[in-house]
């Protein structure tokens, strides 16, 4: 089946952003397409650049990143919701005039339409909230 | 008022009363985008989320602006399909004279209709 994943909770909150990960993984390895993650809501937070968590603890952050390469699976977040929380890309960054970025690739700025596209093109959409 | 037979592309389902958390704003948002690219969208009010309605609302000492202005677009975004919740309007002790528009209440059964009826439902 083909799936899209759609998280609203910030990573180190709640098992949202754990539970999500371990179902997406498991997706995949049962051989389901995902099509895409969505981050949307607190869940934007995921996708921090310098999220730097102790050593001895999971890296939420990096554990998508490492996903979307391993699996080719796109991680879009919701443009609106993450420049309000301070989560900007390189170009946005610029356009605001902040200096440094604290979202780069695999992790990418998308507007909200992609997220009712995604959710429409697959299967199903599950989401992982508080 | 749609008739009850249509089924839309997106139901939005609204849980969260306007002031205290941006959950009903981003999920007013989702239904707007979801409009303005023409799919036909469905907005259903539920437990505290029903507030959202009440008539003569500002925008709150907070600084925000507010979901009534949002609510009031609707029409123009071509969102005419607004269900209510029965039972949280009775608990909630409201009437939909209280209301600042049109809506429709449903039933539990006709709330599983409409989740299995619509192509992708989000919950906000």
């Amino acid at each position: 089946m083909r799936y899209a994943i759609l998280l609203l909770d910030a990573p180190y909150t709640s098992q949202a952003v754990h539970s999500a990960l371990r179902f997406t993984r498991a997706l995949l390895a049962k051989g389901h397409v995902v099509d895409g993650v969505f981050f949307y809501h607190d869940g934007v937070h995921n996708a921090a650049r310098l999220a730097a968590p102790p050593q001895d603890e999971p890296h939420l952050v990096d554990a998508w990143a490492e996903l979307a390469r391993e699996h080719a699976v796109p991680l879009q977040v919701c443009i609106a919701a993450a420049l309000r929380r301070g989560l900007l890309d390189e170009q946005e960054a610029a356009r605001h005039g902040k200096q440094g970025c604290s979202v780069e690739p695999p992790f990418e700025l998308t507007g909200l339409g992609q997220l009712v596209d995604l959710g429409l093109r697959c299967d199903r959409l599950i989401t992982f909230g508080p | 008022m749609q008739d009850e037979t249509r089924h839309g592309d997106l139901l939005v389902i609204l849980r969260h009363a306007p002031h205290g958390s941006s959950w009903l704003k981003e999920g007013l948002d989702v239904a707007l985008v979801a409009a303005a690219f023409d799919r036909r969208v469905t907005l259903l009010f539920m437990g505290e989320g029903i507030t959202a309605l009440l008539e003569g609302q500002q925008a709150g000492p907070l600084g925000q602006k507010g979901t009534a202005p949002t609510l009031a677009m609707l029409e123009m975004y071509d969102i005419d399909s607004l269900l209510v919740e029965k039972r949280g309007m009775e608990s909630l002790g409201l009437s939909d004279e209280q209301f600042m528009l049109p809506v429709q209440g449903v039933d539990a059964d006709r709330i599983a209709e409409l989740l299995a009826s619509h192509a992708l439902v989000l919950n906000f």
